[in-house]
């Protein structure tokens, strides 16, 4: 397992936000992501989950430090070629859904492969898989304002696998939902690692965390503890 | 990962632009019809501007056009050299040239020196009379009231009997008439000219081809001949049949003067009308700058509403972003939302003023005159507008960090 290369791999990264005083948001993180890993960010508010996963997500810039994605270091790459590698390798779940509320949940699960470069000839039928996938074929034509919390996310994660990325990024994806449906929800994206997905999971939820195979716990901007099982939940439990 | 290359087919390229900008545009469509209506106002002004311009211009030449073709003037050719006449109008000039085929109608005019006429609406040597400033006398033979196509308010022309017998009449101009306080002539009013009475028979109403009759009292040529010391007989205006006018131009000279035709000038008029369109020209100028300051205003509202639309979608922009967008696709898109925002404002605004100006064309009968080339001309005006009030607003979206507006919000 270690031996093949990691799908992902930073290197003493750090992120610091200008101002007065300047915010250490990431500090000094090394962290693996294996082909078919499904990992979990936790720790509290504030700890810096969400600036390590737009630094993995290609939405924000390391201060310092290196980061390969795929095999390329990313630090290297020009604006254009980050955005293609996003747009193609990466897949992206949010706490809110960003659904455009003007267009149907087909047109929306289309627009996930606007920008990656999916063929054309390709993108309805894609667009219908990945929906059915989440279990929303029935919903193609609807508009999200029509849809529940739950399925305006599993139509969010349709848009995110539609353009076939390798590892999806969720940042809260649970966080708007209540338990049943975020069980829901956790049991779709779960689903997909046996499709050979990577994951990376941002949560609060120690039950959303604990379906993960590796939890990584922050504090202060730093790793602090990774470890495989549960009583290191109880640890760090705010 | 594979570095294969997208084929630009399956790039997100300029017609996704354009379908994710029009996809865009009805997100407010309160806002959008402002944008829109704002654009079309400047554009629809300058087309109407434009257009009533084209028209009017047109307007004038056709009028100036029928005039010059049946409308020729003869008189004494200059010396250059010391200002002197070459030759002498006979006083029968009219009737002269009215022997010749094409001729419709002929008279001469001639202003007195009016320093030395004494005018007065009163008998002479009343004390309690005003010094008037004093209207021009103006004498002429009965045919020019035809060829400068005269009519009245009321009371009649000065006809042949009254030159013939150098009667003591006068036809008023109407400022003339205001100037002397004659308002009707059925009591036979009196004005006097160097102590002689005359008689008030008519007062002007149009006299569209010399509107300087309007200050003058008009009378009798013989009658200025032989009470006032006229000594020459002007100028002979002539109304000629359409397409005379060279025939008419080569014989007359020998009509006036067998022994010695090369004498007279003849030329074509230059009519009034045409000097009183470039005083409308600045009536234009001003229409033309509102026009562009209604269109800088719709411009303005635009680039507003866009930025407004653009900080309120700050959350679709970081989402395409995420789904792989440069900075440059989302610049694109909302720059092309603004572009279209304009061109239908160009549009609408072009469909406007072309349709004022057809309505008020058709008001008043006139033929509406528009260079097609200024509606395709507006339009891109519009466009142009919209797109430049796009910049900044697409600018700002094209900077806004994805990480930031992903988080919070809806
Ligand atoms: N764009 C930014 N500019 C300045 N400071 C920032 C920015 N983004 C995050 N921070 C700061 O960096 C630190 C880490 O923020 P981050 O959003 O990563 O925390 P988090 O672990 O995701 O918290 P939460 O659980 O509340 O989402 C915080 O102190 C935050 O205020
Ligand atoms: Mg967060």
């Amino acid at each position: 397992m270690s031996s093949a290369p990691p799908v992902a791999q930073l290197r003493h990264v750090v992120r610091v936000f200008a101002g007065t005083p300047p915010v250490l948001a990431v500090n000094d993180v090394s962290l693996r992501v294996e082909a078919g890993d499904y990992l979990a960010i936790m720790g509290v508010s504030g700890s810096g989950k969400s600036t390590l996963l737009n630094l993995l997500g290609l939405l924000d810039r390391p201060t310092s430090g290196s980061y390969e994605l795929g095999g390329v270091d990313s630090t290297t790459l020009g604006e254009r070629q980050r955005c293609q590698l996003r747009g193609t390798m990466l897949g992206f779940v949010f706490q809110s859904f960003h659904l455009l509320p003007d267009r149907t949940v087909l047109e929306n699960v289309l627009l996930g492969m606007a920008y990656s470069g999916v063929e054309r000839s390709m993108r309805m039928r894609r667009a219908q898989q990945a929906l059915a996938q989440v279990s929303m074929t029935h919903r193609a034509g609807f508009h999200p304002t029509t849809l529940s919390g739950g399925e305006r996310q599993r139509v969010a994660i349709a848009r995110a696998l539609a353009a076939r990325p390798k590892i999806l990024l969720a940042d809260e994806p649970t966080g708007n939902l209540d338990q049943n449906t975020s069980d829901e929800i956790m049991d779709v994206i779960g689903e997909l690692r046996d499709h050979g997905l990577t994951l990376v999971v941002v949560t609060h939820d120690q039950q959303v965390a604990a379906r993960a195979d590796r939890i990584v716990a922050m504090r202060d901007g730093r790793i602090d503890t990774e470890g495989v099982f549960a009583p290191v939940l109880d640890v760090h439990h705010d | 990962m594979t570095d294969h290359v997208v084929p630009r087919r399956d790039r997100f390229g300029a017609q996704d632009v354009l379908t994710e900008a029009v996809r865009g545009l009805p997100g407010r469509p309160g806002r959008l019809l402002l944008a829109v209506l704002t654009v079309t106002l400047g554009v629809g002004s300058l087309v109407a501007t434009l257009g009533f311009a084209q028209t009017g211009a047109h307007q004038v030449a056709a009028r100036f056009d029928a005039f010059a073709s049946t409308r020729l003037v003869a008189a004494p050719a200059k010396n250059i050299q010391d200002d002197h006449d070459l030759a002498v109008m006979p006083w029968d000039s009219d009737e002269r040239a009215l022997r010749l085929n094409g001729v419709v109608a002929a008279g001469l005019i001639c202003e007195l020196d009016s320093k030395t006429m004494v005018i007065k609406a009163v008998p002479l040597n009343d004390p309690e009379a005003i010094p008037l400033a004093p209207p021009a006398v103006v004498a002429v033979t009965p045919g020019l009231f035809s060829v400068v196509d005269a009519s009245l308010v009321e009371g009649t022309f000065i006809n042949a009997f009254h030159q013939e017998n150098a009667e003591l009449v006068a036809v008023l101009g109407a400022n003339a008439a205001t100037t002397l306080g004659i308002t009707r002539v059925d009591n036979q009013p009196a004005i006097f000219i160097n102590n002689f009475s005359l008689t008030v028979i008519g007062i002007l109403d149009t006299a569209s081809y010399h509107p300087e009759l309007q200050d003058a009292v008009i009378i009798p040529l013989s009658s200025a001949r032989n009470w006032f010391g006229l000594g020459t007989a002007g100028q002979l205006d002539l109304d000629i049949s359409l397409g005379a006018g060279d025939l008419v131009a080569s014989q007359l000279p020998t009509m006036l003067n067998p022994n010695d035709p090369s004498g007279y000038a003849i030329t074509k008029p230059v009519a009034a009308s045409v000097i009183r369109s470039q005083l409308s020209g600045d009536v234009d100028a001003l229409f033309l700058g509102f026009g562009l300051i209604a269109l800088v205003i719709g411009s303005l509202t635009t680039a507003a509403i866009t930025s407004l639309a653009v900080m309120e979608r700050r959350g679709e922009i970081g989402l395409r972003r995420a789904l792989g967008a440069t900075r440059g696709q989302i610049g694109a898109q909302f720059l092309t939302e603004t572009g279209i925002i304009g061109l239908l404002g160009g549009l609408l605004g072009a469909a406007g003023g072309v349709l004022v100006v057809v309505g008020v064309c058709a008001a008043n009968s006139w033929t509406p005159i528009l260079d097609v080339r200024i509606t395709v001309a507006a339009t891109l005006l519009g466009l142009v507008a919209g797109t430049t009030a796009g910049v900044l607003p697409a600018i700002k979206a094209a900077r806004t960090e994805p990480a930031t507006t992903l988080q919070a919000g809806t």
